[in-house]
This record gives structure tokens, sequence and C-alpha cells, in this order.
């Protein structure tokens, strides 16, 4: 295998299993400019019924073989039972060697892990999270795992380096036709967007609902002229684990801390005043409270967003209906209130990655926002952010929307200095997801840094009274306190390919030499 | 002697240590570890030359380790061993050791902090909200069973925690249980910059704690003495606050335990807090008459931020200079209500400065307006612009 050396000076391949790779040249290097992957087209007096009775019949009509890519989108989070439901089916015909191509994977999708090991999943392209990243680790995987970010998915899919033979979309709300929503019905899970691409370029698309309504289902998130079947099953997911009722905020002092200072930043910078100001957010603990505490610093100061970005939860629900911002634009709910807004709210916009995060378009929004607060397992002196391995070496995470979102103007990686005794400052990442060039600014406890190509960023704090100071400073206190960590043991093997939103490559992730 | 033995907690930031005495076989290690693929081979390192510094050459151990730092590693080792074989000496000092300064006797005393002393993980950031004042309490948030081991675990964090500005402060036992003592010996070699007497109720006690931990300053020759703030947290200890207070230079402050104190008057302790009104009052006025700081006791409802600021409000009238705080999201209300109004700060400027010009002139008295400038207004003013300053209300 041919390796050679990426713009982060990454040793990535060439060419894995007959497909050709480009290494990774700069974060805006590629210019795309080829043409996207079409569907296949069929006439609609083939589609006069396409309610099938059963999942069974689905997949017979789809005419699923061995070797063939099957896709799944993660709108229902760690309640979903499609993904577990088809391959279940899939594997009790004795299929071998599938691909299984989600948007995201959780902890509930663990029996996976027996599919692949009995050889009924040959690879994971997309995303690999908790214990089908950890087999992948293993070496457990017979072919070479792709992880994308959710643009990247929606790219590859486009330009058609990811060619999808049957499409699984989990529906909320559908009618017979196809159309299908996620606002309605016991399985709510807000936007449906991560299905978009599937419904669009799948040579077959199978729509799944436990919540069959009259036609048209209305909105129409996924439109029934990309459907081919639709089947009623009577769940679809766990609705207490597809959403919380609420998402809660950190008591953590010191994650408070950290999403203070981040918050500060957007304020002491000017950022916050200046027009157009839009912010980026997801839902864990950090993120929530620096929604609230902008909210405190946008109310003092009269700022009105033009737009802010989901995950949607209470917190930016709040923002909406007090008038901080203008917009929701979302692609994902974390909670009811964000799947109710959505649904009640017509400033609360559904979004999918096509206009949100592909970077093959005339355009898409990433680029638009002023702020992303996004976080991370390690960041090295350089920048470089890993956002899928831990320092262990372990595959544990997909990539989400990192990539895609860290290319707001400014973007804020927030992360513990310390978490569990592992330094998150080190010297180099265990893998590169994101390049330093596009990450401006990390906020810990215990300081923050600029990254100094920012030097515009660097000057407009020149008077912040926040702990400013160089990253190997931040690195230095973390070593202080924890020691020097290991590294982990790879062997050669390549398990998995950490794909650029571009499509190039910009790491490669080994089999691990676990230690005991 | 015990054969076998339990230290630390199944806990981020610590470690469960069982430990055997073994009179053969050398020492077994069965080490489980969250961090086992970064920290592994240094978690096991630690725990061998801590073993071999305190002299066990035999021993079974179990460690479930959740990402102790190497601190606490060896706190949790030496607390296991010294329950299983005798130590002599100070025990095994961490390699990290944060250098300190002593602080000024009448520092900002605005919040004093509570960590858990058995608690490692509240520790380790402790530094970082403002307080200025962190309190490891070795008293009533540890329980009997873990006094010994929190004791060990206070030392080592004494040396290698970076509690950034803050006073250190030490909540040791009474010296009338079998704790206090011993409290003394660990933590003082580790130069903490107050130690915080409990239940005091008489001078006697002041004098006690001095004369032990004078002693222990001679001994191991530290470089700054240890300043002493007794709590009065009793009807006796309210009565003799005046005698506590001037029992010693050491004294910086005198602080209200108002739990105990409704407890030892058989009251209800209520928001208001009108069943301690007179002896908070009464604590001020001994504070003062000793020229040391009056500090008032907690407000223990976390999540009542307004009731904070009342009762912030309220102790700030009554002549106090600091609370009591639980909880770190509790600070900053505190100093906000401590702050001086810029009508204060403009006021304390022109003192100050009308002082300086005096003196220039080299006149006898100095005066603001028609009014002259003695030293209570002098100290008012330094004391302004003191709090301006912290606040980074002035530079």
């Amino acid at each position: 295998m041919d390796l050679v050396e990426n713009a982060v000076g990454r040793l990535v391949p060439t060419e894995i299993e007959g497909r050709k790779l480009r290494p990774f040249q700069g974060a805006h290097a590629d210019k795309g400019g080829g043409r996207t992957a079409g569907a296949l087209i069929r006439a609609a007096s083939d589609y006069r019924n396409k309610l099938l009775k059963s999942l069974d019949d689905a997949i017979d009509a789809c005419g699923i073989k061995d070797g063939m890519t099957v896709s799944f989108h993660h709108h229902l989070r760690d309640g979903d039972y499609v993904v577990n439901m088809v391959m279940d089916k899939l594997a009790r015909r004795g299929l071998k060697d599938l691909v299984v191509a989600p948007s995201a994977l959780f902890p509930c999708h663990e029996p996976l892990v027996r599919h692949i090991e009995k050889g009924v999943v040959r690879r994971v392209e997309g995303s690999m999270n908790g214990p089908v990243g950890r087999a992948c680790s293993l070496g457990k995987m017979k072919s070479v795992c792709v992880l994308r970010s959710h643009g990247g998915r929606y790219r590859a899919i486009q330009d058609g380096d990811l060619h999808i033979d049957v499409a699984f979309i989990a529906a909320p709300a559908a009618d017979a036709h196809g159309n299908a929503n996620g606002v309605y019905g016991k399985s709510a899970c807000g936007p449906l967007g991560f299905a978009l691409a599937d419904s669009l370029y799948a040579d077959k698309v199978v729509v799944v609902t436990d919540n069959l309504v009259p036609f048209p289902c209305y909105p129409w998130s996924i439109q029934g002229g990309n459907v081919d079947y639709v089947v009623q099953v009577d769940a679809i997911g766990d609705p207490a684990r597809i959403v919380s009722g609420t998402t809660v905020i950190t008591r953590s002092p010191t994650r408070l801390l950290i999403a203070k200072y981040a918050a500060q930043l957007v304020v002491d910078s000017g950022i916050m005043h200046e027009p157009h100001f839009s912010f980026q957010a997801g839902a864990g603990g950090v993120s929530l409270a620096f929604v609230q505490f902008m909210a405190e610093h946008m109310a003092r100061a009269g700022v009105v967003a033009d737009f802010v970005r989901g995950g949607s939860t209470q917190y930016m629900v709040d923002l909406l209906n007090q008038g901080l911002t203008r917009y929701i634009l979302d692609g994902q709910s974390f909670d009811l209130a964000g799947v109710q807004s959505l649904r009640d709210n017509p400033r609360h916009i559904e979004t999918n990655p096509f206009v949100s995060y592909n970077y093959h378009t005339k355009g898409c929004f990433a680029q638009m926002v002023k702020v992303s607060v996004l976080g991370a397992t390690e960041i090295d002196l350089d920048f470089n952010v890993n956002v899928n391995t831990h320092s262990d070496g372990w595959l544990l995470h997909g990539i989400g929307g990192f990539t895609d979102a860290a290319d707001a103007e400014v973007t804020i990686i927030t992360a513990p200095l310390v978490r569990g005794r592992v330094p998150i400052i080190v010297d180099k990442v265990v893998t590169v997801t994101a390049p330093g060039e596009m990450i401006d600014v990390v906020v810990t406890e215990r300081g923050i840094a600029i990254n100094p190509r920012r030097k515009d960023l660097l000057q407009r704090l020149k008077r912040s009274s926040l702990p400013i100071v160089p990253i190997d400073k931040l690195y230095r206190m973390a070593i202080d306190m924890t020691g020097q960590p290991e590294k982990p043991t790879f062997t050669e093997r390549i398990v998995a390919l950490i794909e650029f939103r571009d499509g190039t490559i910009i790491d490669a992730v080994r089999q691990l030499v676990p230690k005991t | 002697m015990a054969e076998k033995i339990q230290v630390g907690r199944s806990d981020k930031s610590d470690l469960l240590l069982t430990i055997e005495r073994r009179t053969r076989g050398g020492i077994r290690l069965d080490l489980v570890s969250s961090v086992a693929g970064t920290f592994g081979q240094q978690i096991r390192a630690t725990i061998l030359s801590t073993l071999e510094a305190l002299g066990v050459r035999h021993a079974s151990l179990t460690v479930d380790d959740r990402g102790a730092l190497d601190h606490v590693i060896q706190a949790r080792v030496e607390a296991g061993v010294r329950a299983l074989w005798p130590v002599e000496g100070l025990g095994v000092w961490p390699e990290r050791r944060i250098k300190r300064r002593q602080v000024p006797k009448d520092r900002l005393r605005r919040t004093r902090l509570y960590l858990p002393g058995n608690n490692p993980d509240l520790m380790l950031n402790a530094g970082l909200f403002g307080a200025d004042s962190v309190i490891l309490d070795l008293e009533d948030s540890v329980a009997p069973a873990d006094k010994a081991a929190a004791r060990v675990l206070v030392r080592n964090s004494l040396l290698a925690v970076d509690f950034g500005a803050a006073e250190r402060i030490v909540r040791i036992n009474p010296l009338a249980t079998e704790f206090g003592a011993a409290d003394l010996e660990m933590v003082v070699p580790a130069q903490p910059d107050t130690i915080l007497i409990p239940k005091c109720e008489a001078a006697e006690s002041v004098l006690e704690v001095e004369e032990r931990v004078a002693a222990l300053e001679r001994e191991h020759r530290l470089r700054y003495q240890i300043w002493l703030m007794p709590l009065i947290e009793s009807a006796k200890g309210v009565l003799n606050a005046y005698q506590i207070a001037s029992a010693s230079q050491r004294v910086v402050a005198l602080c209200f335990g108002a739990e105990d104190f409704t407890a030892d008057i058989g009251a209800e302790r209520t928001v208001e807090g009108k069943e301690s009104f007179v002896a908070r009052s009464l604590l001020v006025l001994a504070a003062k008459a000793a020229r040391v700081q009056a500090i008032d006791t907690v407000f223990s409802d976390v999540a009542d931020v307004d009731g904070l600021v009342k009762s912030t409000e309220e102790a700030i009238a009554l002549g106090f200079e600091g609370k009591g705080v639980i909880h770190p999201a509790q600070i900053e209300p505190i100093h906000r209500a401590f702050a001086p109004t810029p009508e204060r700060i403009a006021h304390a400027q022109q003192v100050i400065a009308a002082l300086e010009e005096a003196e220039r002139r080299g006149a006898g008295v100095a005066s603001l307006g028609t009014k002259m400038i003695d030293a209570p207004v002098v100290a008012r003013a330094k004391r302004t612009l003191q709090l301006a300053k912290a606040l980074g209300l002035i530079d």
C-alpha cells in the first residue's frame, strides 16, 4: 500500500481496496467541479401502491443481495429500532458482506457488532460510535471503514463516492405515498434532514413508519416522489430515548466556567455586536450553558442574532421566543421543546446537510455562521483536532457535523484541560479529524488559546481580562498536572479512513493493540 | 492492627484501594484503571514506589482507579499503609510542589469555599472560581472512618494542587477529639495558610492550637507562620468571642457557624436568621474590638441566588467582611454584593489623594472639604479601594 504525507503531515494511503484516494491538501484547497450522481429514474405508473405489508416484503421488493450498501439515518438517536430491526432480518436471510452507511450510530446499535463478527456486515461508512467503533479498532471489519462528517456524507452520496443500494428511512409520520416528516406521532424526533440525500440518490428508498397518516403528510421533509416503498411497523423507536423531555445544563462549576469564558470571548472580541451575528452550539452541557450565557449577554446589550443553528434544545427555543434570534435553523432536535417548536413556530426552520454543510455546492450556510462552539477529545499544538479516537487509541466517535461546522468565521473548541486525568491539549493528536487551520480558539477552564493565525482576534482581545495564553502553555499546565501520557500502540493495518468534508483523506486509523 | 483495609472511593479523579498485609510473596498488584491506556505504567510505578518509600515489601493490593492524579494515588496508598503498618516520619510527599507565599493577615476574605477533605475531584479545580479562601475540611464533611485517609489527601493536596490566589485553609477536628492533634501533625508540615478551629468556645482552645502549630513550625522549619481562624458555633463561643479573637496575634478572623449554633441554643435555623441575629452582632463586635475580621456563616440553599444576595447584604450591614460558600456558583453573587458603589470608590480615592497631599505638605492632619480625615476613614477608604481593585473596577 502506497502512503503519502498529506497537508497535516499524516501518512495516508493513495488507494485502498480498489478505490483511488486523494490526500488532504488544505481546508479549502479542493474545488469540486464534478457532476452529481443520479438516482435511477422510474415511471410514476409503476408506483400506484407503495404500501407493503411488512419489512420483509420491502426487503424482498428491494432485492437486497450480498455486498450491497444499506443506509440509515440517526434522528431517532439512542432510541432507534430500525437499524437493528432491518439488519437482524438481513442477517436471518444469510446475507453477507453488506456495507452499512448510517449518518450516525448509538450505543443501542451494539447488536451490529454481532453482524460484523459473523460477516453479515463488511464495513461501515459514515459514522461509528461506541461499541461499533470499538469493534473497528479491534480490526473486526473485513474491509476498511470510512468516517465522514454529516456534510461529507451528503457530498459523498451526491458525488457518487458512496452509492446506496437501499435506504431505510425511519419516519415518525408518513403517508402511503411516502411523504414523511419527523414532527408528528409518538416517535416525533424533529427534522429528517440527514435522510434527504439517501432519499434523493439511493436506488431504492423504503420509508418505515409507526404513524401512517392520510395523504398528504405535510410538511414533507421526505417527498413521496423519491420513495419506492412504505412499511408500517408497531414502533420505530423508544420515545423516551429518541428525545429527552429536557436537555439539562451542566452543573459542573468547571464546565460552567468554560462556557462563561467562551461567551465572554464572543462579547469581548466584538463579534456579538457585528452585523449578521449568528452562532451554533450543540446539546452538550457546556454548549447549553454557552447558549444561556449568550442569551444573558445579548439581552443586556439588546442584540438579536440573525439566526442560531440547532440541534435545537429548550435553550435555543427560549432564544427564539424571547426575540433574541430571528430564526433557528435546525438539523436535529435534542429535546421535546425543540420538536414542538419546529412543528409550531414558522421561524424554526428545518434544514438538511445540503443547505447547511455540503462542501461541493454553490454555497452552504456553515460558512455564514459567525461563531461555532464545538467539543473535542484532543487538540494539539498545531490546533489540529481529534473527535474520533481517544488518547488511548480507541475509535469511539463519529465526526458528526464537526468539520462542517468548523467552517464558521470563528470556531471555538470548549474542553476541560484534563478529562479524567487525560490531558486534552497534547503535542500531537492521535487522529486528525479537522486541520488546525479551521480552529481559531480553544477554551479551557485554565486558559484560552487563540490560534496565532488569527492575529485579528488576538488584536481584538488585547484589552480583554480573559486568561489568554499560548497553547503550549496550556499543554505544559496539563502535563504538569497529569504527567506524560503513554502513546497507544497500533499495528500497520488501516481499519478506517477519516475523510475530510471535501472527500480527501485527512487521516487513517490503524488497528489498536489494546493495553490491559 | 488490622490485616486488610479499603481506602479511597470509586469516584472521578479518585481510586478505591484494598490493601492487605502479607509476610512474604512481595507486592501483588491488581490494577484496573479508566486511563490504563494512557497512564497504566505510571500509575503502577507510583503505587510501587510509594510502597517502597514506606518500607512495605509484602502486600496484596487491588486498585480500581478512575483517573486519580499522582498525589492522590500516593495519598491513598500511604493512608492504606498507615492503617496496617507503623509509619515513621513525614510519609511520601508528592513530587509536584506549588510554591506559596504567606497571605497577608488582613487580606480579602469575602468568600471561603468549603471542600470535603476526602474528595480529590472537587479540590482539583477549586482555585479557579475566584474564592478568596478555600477550606479543605477534615471535620464535618468527612466521616470518622475516612478521617485518616482524608488527612493524607489534604496534606498532599496542599503541596500539589494549585489553588491559585486563594488562601488555603484547613478545618481540623477539635483537639478534644481523637482526630484533632493528628490532623495538625499531618497538615502543618505542608504549610497551609490558615487553620480553621471548629467549635471554638474559649481562648484556651486557640492557645492550644497555637502552641501545637508553633511547635510543628519549628520542628519542620516552616518558612512562615500559619494564621488561625476560630469558628464560633455555640452560645458559649459567642459569649467568649472577644477573648477568643484576642487570644493570639495569629487570629485573623472570627467565623460564625449557624448550623451548630442553632442546634446548640435549641432553635430552628430560618432563612431570615432571626435566631442568630444577636449572636452574629456580638461576634462582629468582638472581632472588631480585637481588630480582626468577622466572617458570616454559609447560605445553604445553592439554588436561591436572590436569598444569597439578601443574606450577604444583611451580613455586610451587620459588619461582616465575608461569607461561607458551599458551591462555586455562590462566589460571584457574594463578590457582587461586596462590590463598592462608584460613589464610594470616588470618595475613597479622594480621601487617599487628600491624605497623600497632606503628607507631601508635611501637614499633621488631612481634610476633605470641611471634614477631617481620621484613621478609621482612611482604613475604610483603603478597604474600599482594595475591594474595587480585586473586582477589576479600578486599575
